[in-house]
């Protein structure tokens, strides 16, 4: 139970960015293990630049140190370079705190925020020196437990975890460390393994896999259920009903060296109601819940003055959504916040109108990097097929604001391979973009417009969940549409996210149990880091898939049906099924959806079946283009949002989906 | 006014980098509330200026920056007293002075650095022989890459000083080398290399400190900033 610091010291001088594993940063907590205490090690999958800023980690991070029965501390995943010289001089992974090895606390706590991870969580728990198989594992082994949004589909890592939580971890990281506790108070005797899993089994948002049998009909899955009756037969998520009841992180962590969002982060709210269809996240993180404005404004100013940051992120799934943003950011600039007056505010997730592009002119402080939008489909069509409801008059209305305020470059990002999508959506993409530069060019002859394209991975508890994804070829056909078309366009670039990854991708968003063994045979070929491209290889996924017989076709893009039995039906995110299925229903018939915070409850599910309720700050929509209702709303609040009336669903054709062909 | 600032970097922090330094000092001044002047232009920074950059890795009881502040904020005693606890652990602020007038920048003053290298796995006879072997060296050449291009120089007059010192509280031989930064200056790490041309070095530099940073001034050799509470600070973490 001691530092491992003089062994990974003499390490350290020959790697890569040793910063990354000492630790000290401003913000850490000393952490106070004592016998009676549960002692959770946060891990996060990647590397630490990547890993630090993330908010989930942070907030667990301090609330567990501020228990008296539970201490926490935090790993990343090493890089190649130290991993070597760990496996070579026997060195176990370990905490960047106090150096502790991980093995010696009683919970491995992994933050799941992508499906290329998966072979990372098994490295990681295999230099923690536990076998990476739930089962192998005894009461000598910390639990590893898995959260985050890819823990709404676990199961490709379900014979290799031991508990997974669903959900927001505020509250229930408190329920497992009470049963946690008993546990070691009663001596972890040996055998005792089953029993706390069983028990923690029992707490509501946790998902136990050991504790259900899943029965195959062929290749289709039959049923997932539980072999105890005190088991439930559907786990559901857990929700904080009230943001302003957690103001945490109450201390952000500043690292020491460079990590990728290196500012102060303050969530104003969280959940999404827009409904974009494509979007795991605004789905499985419903109802919309505001920070109060206040509450906000001090933990800025907390955060300034105990971090000496000098630029604020304002996070959410679509900050300018908040209400009152306006007054907000116009209530800490330029020098509000009395330690600086050089504050700079970000707001990531833009929405895609001039009302936001004003907003983000009045708060950058002089900067004028690059703003980025997206509108992730290249007509209107396919926009209302996905509910993204931007018109091209927002778009145009957005860029002419950003280069007469004198921004030079834009992004645009955009998903290919969406349901319903023709070439004609596709070169959609690049009229948008060349329209943009022409705006721009009447400001400045450098005006430049990049497009970003992403390969659409269907993603489970959403209405595209039933999708059959592009092939990697007809991926890759549609790239070099957009960049054929591009090469004539001035001032237009083309980047892509590599097709193969999309396809790895894929194989793990809507694994059932047995892409675990794909997992595993993908790690132990060498598999790590495969976010990252250096060291992703499609050849050894598809080796994997082969080695095991499983069909990438039947896994990745094949259409379900309605009456399917999807590998994530026993966990609830408290979407309604046949909701989903419906909104599917409505995509392919080009229908969109109001966004249920400012009009009547279309009844998803969640509030209702949760009982808890949207926390707004306003119950108008917020100012800002015409947010997909053909209606000028640019003034925000005085006109109440409505959609034209869907036509009757016997109505609604049959639409074909996707470019393989294949009708629903 | 221009206040020049020397401080150590000791412990774990010296595993930051040269950069996340100057990103140390930016949060530091934010922190306190020291108001620093700013650039012009469309992206204002804030008007420090580091010396010669420190390895990654290495330690020291020498680093020195230059900050231009604004008017009436105290004595440097009274600024350095705010600055100090706004720092990560193992920086201690060990003095502050007012430079008067123009000078040079920190990087074009600076022409010797004093390091000290605490050695693993070589005996003290090893080390002091070879030692001698490099001070009694005619010329002592050195490859290295730069951009491609491979070159060799003759390092011998880069080595102004080289003593051994008595061991360390684990034991370990030292080094005590006053190495030149300017013309063909000599890195430390190249210095072990010379020392000992077939072992590996990184596995042989169990520390390494930089303890003092010299400039010539009217034909005399001085510190920038004389300091004892360096020496203190040192005592406390060796």
């Amino acid at each position: 139970m001691s530092s491992l610091w003089a062994r990974v010291e003499p390490l350290l001088a020959r790697v890569q960015k040793p910063a990354r594993y000492i630790g000290c940063e401003d913000g850490a907590i000393t952490p106070r293990h004592g016998a009676g205490k549960v002692a959770w090690l946060l891990a996060y999958p990647d590397t630490y630049e990547v890993g630090l800023p993330n908010q989930g980690l942070q907030i667990l991070y301090n609330i567990l140190n501020e228990r008296d029965d539970a201490v926490a501390e935090r790993t990343y995943a090493p890089w190649s370079d130290l991993e070597g010289l760990m496996r070579a001089r026997r060195v176990p992974l370990f905490s960047v705190d106090t150096h502790r090895a991980a093995g010696d606390f009683d919970l491995l706590a992994f933050n799941l925020s992508a499906e290329l991870v998966y072979t990372n969580v098994l490295n990681m728990v295999d230099l923690a020196g536990a076998p990476v198989r739930s089962a192998e594992r005894d009461e000598t082994h910390p639990l590893v437990v898995i959260g985050g949004h890819c823990a709404f589909n676990p199961e490709p890592l379900a014979d290799y975890v031991d508990l997974v939580v669903l959900g927001e971890g505020e509250e229930v990281i408190g329920d497992i460390t009470e049963v946690v506790h008993q546990w070691k108070a009663s001596g972890r005797t040996p055998g005792s393994r089953t029993g706390v899993l069983r028990e923690l089994a029992k707490v509501p948002g946790v998902y136990v896999p050991s504790m259900y049998d899943v029965e195959y009909d062929g290749q289709r899955l039959r049923a997932v259920t539980p072999r105890y009756p005190d088991v439930p037969a559907v786990v559901h998520k857990r929700t904080v009903a009230d943001l302003g009841l957690w103001p945490y992180p109450r201390r952000q962590l500043v690292p020491l060296t460079e990590v990728v969002h290196d500012r102060l982060a303050v969530e104003v709210f969280r959940g999404c109601t827009r409904g974009c269809r494509f979007c795991q996240a605004g789905m499985i993180t419903r109802p919309v819940r505001e920070r109060p404005a206040e509450q906000v404004r001090t933990m800025i100013l907390n955060g300034v003055r105990d971090g000496g940051y000098d630029e604020v992120s304002l996070t959410s799934l679509s900050t300018a959504d908040y209400s009152g943003i306006e007054q907000l950011t116009q209530g800490l600039n330029p020098a509000g916040c009395g330690t600086s007056d050089q504050l700079t505010i970000s707001l990531p997730s833009l929405r895609v109108d001039a009302f936001t592009v004003g907003l983000a002119g009045q708060v950058s402080g002089g900067r004028r990097s690059g703003l980025t939008f997206a509108p992730e489909a290249g007509s209107w069509r396919l926009r209302q097929v996905i509910n993204k409801l931007i018109s091209e008059g927002d778009l145009y209305g957005a860029v002419e604001s950003a280069f007469s305020q004198g921004w030079h470059r834009t992004k645009l990002y955009f998903l290919t391979g969406l349901p319903t999508e023709a070439d004609d959506d596709t070169l959609g993409i690049v009229d948008l973009a060349r329209n943009c530069v022409r705006i721009g060019r009447q400001h400045t002859n450098r005006a430049s417009v990049t497009v970003s394209l992403g390969g659409f991975v269907p993603k489970p508890h959403t209405p595209f969940q039933w999708f059959g994804q592009n092939t990697t070829d007809e991926l890759r056909r549609k790239v070099q549409l957009v960049r054929d078309a591009a090469q004539k366009a001035k001032g237009v670039q083309v980047k892509w996210h590599d097709p193969s990854a999309t396809l790895a991708e894929g194989i793990a968003s809507r694994g059932d149990r047995r892409i675990g063994a794909v997992m595993e045979r993908v790690w132990r070929a060498g598999g790590t880091f495969q976010e990252w491209s250096e060291f992703f290889r499609l050849g050894r996924w598809e080796d994997a898939m082969a080695a095991e017989g499983l069909s990438i076709e039947w896994y990745v893009h094949r259409h379900r049906d309605e009456h399917e039995v999807l590998p994530w039906d026993h966990l609830s995110a408290g979407l309604h099924k046949d909701f989903l299925w419906q909104d599917w229903q409505a995509a392919l018939a080009e229908h969109g959806l109001e966004d249920c915070r400012w009009t009547p409850c279309y009844d998803c599910g969640v509030c209702t079946g949760y009982g808890i309720e949207h926390v707004v700050a306003s119950p108008v929509p917020p100012a800002g283009g015409s947010q997909g209702t053909g209606q000028d709303l640019s003034r925000g609040g005085e006109v109440p949002v409505a959609l034209a009336p869907r036509p009757p669903r016997d109505a609604e054709p049959t639409v074909q989906v996707g470019a393989g062909g294949a009708t629903t | 006014m221009k206040l020049r600032i020397r401080h150590t970097k000791l412990g774990k922090v010296r595993f930051t980098s040269h950069r996340d330094t100057a990103r140390h000092w930016e949060r530091a001044v934010r922190k306190a509330g020291v108001r620093v002047s700013y650039s012009a232009g469309f992206t204002p920074r804030p008007k420090l200026s580091f010396g010669l950059a420190l390895p990654t890795g290495a330690e020291s009881l020498a680093e020195y920056l230059d900050m231009e502040l604004e008017a009436d904020q105290g004595t440097p005693a009274e600024i350095a007293a705010l600055l100090g606890p706004a720092l990560p652990t193992g920086y201690e602020l060990v003095e502050s002075a007012v430079v008067e007038g123009r000078s040079h920048s920190l990087q074009d003053a600076v022409v010797a650095c004093t390091w000290q290298l605490h050695v693993a796995g070589v005996s003290a006879d090893a080390l002091v022989d070879a030692a001698e072997r490099v001070v009694a060296a005619a010329s002592v050449p050195l490859a290295r890459e730069r951009k491609g291009q491979r070159s060799i120089d003759d390092v011998r007059p880069a080595i102004e000083r080289l003593v051994t010192l008595g061991p360390d509280s684990a034991g370990r031989p030292r080094l005590e080398a006053d190495l030149c930064t300017t013309g063909r200056g000599l890195r430390p790490s190249e210095l072990m290399e010379v020392l000992f041309p077939e072992a590996d070095v990184l596995d042989l530099t169990a520390r390494l400190v930089r303890t003092h940073q010299w400039i010539d001034e009217d034909g005399t050799r001085r510190e920038l900033l004389p300091s004892a509470a360096a020496g203190r600070a040192f005592a406390a973490y060796a």
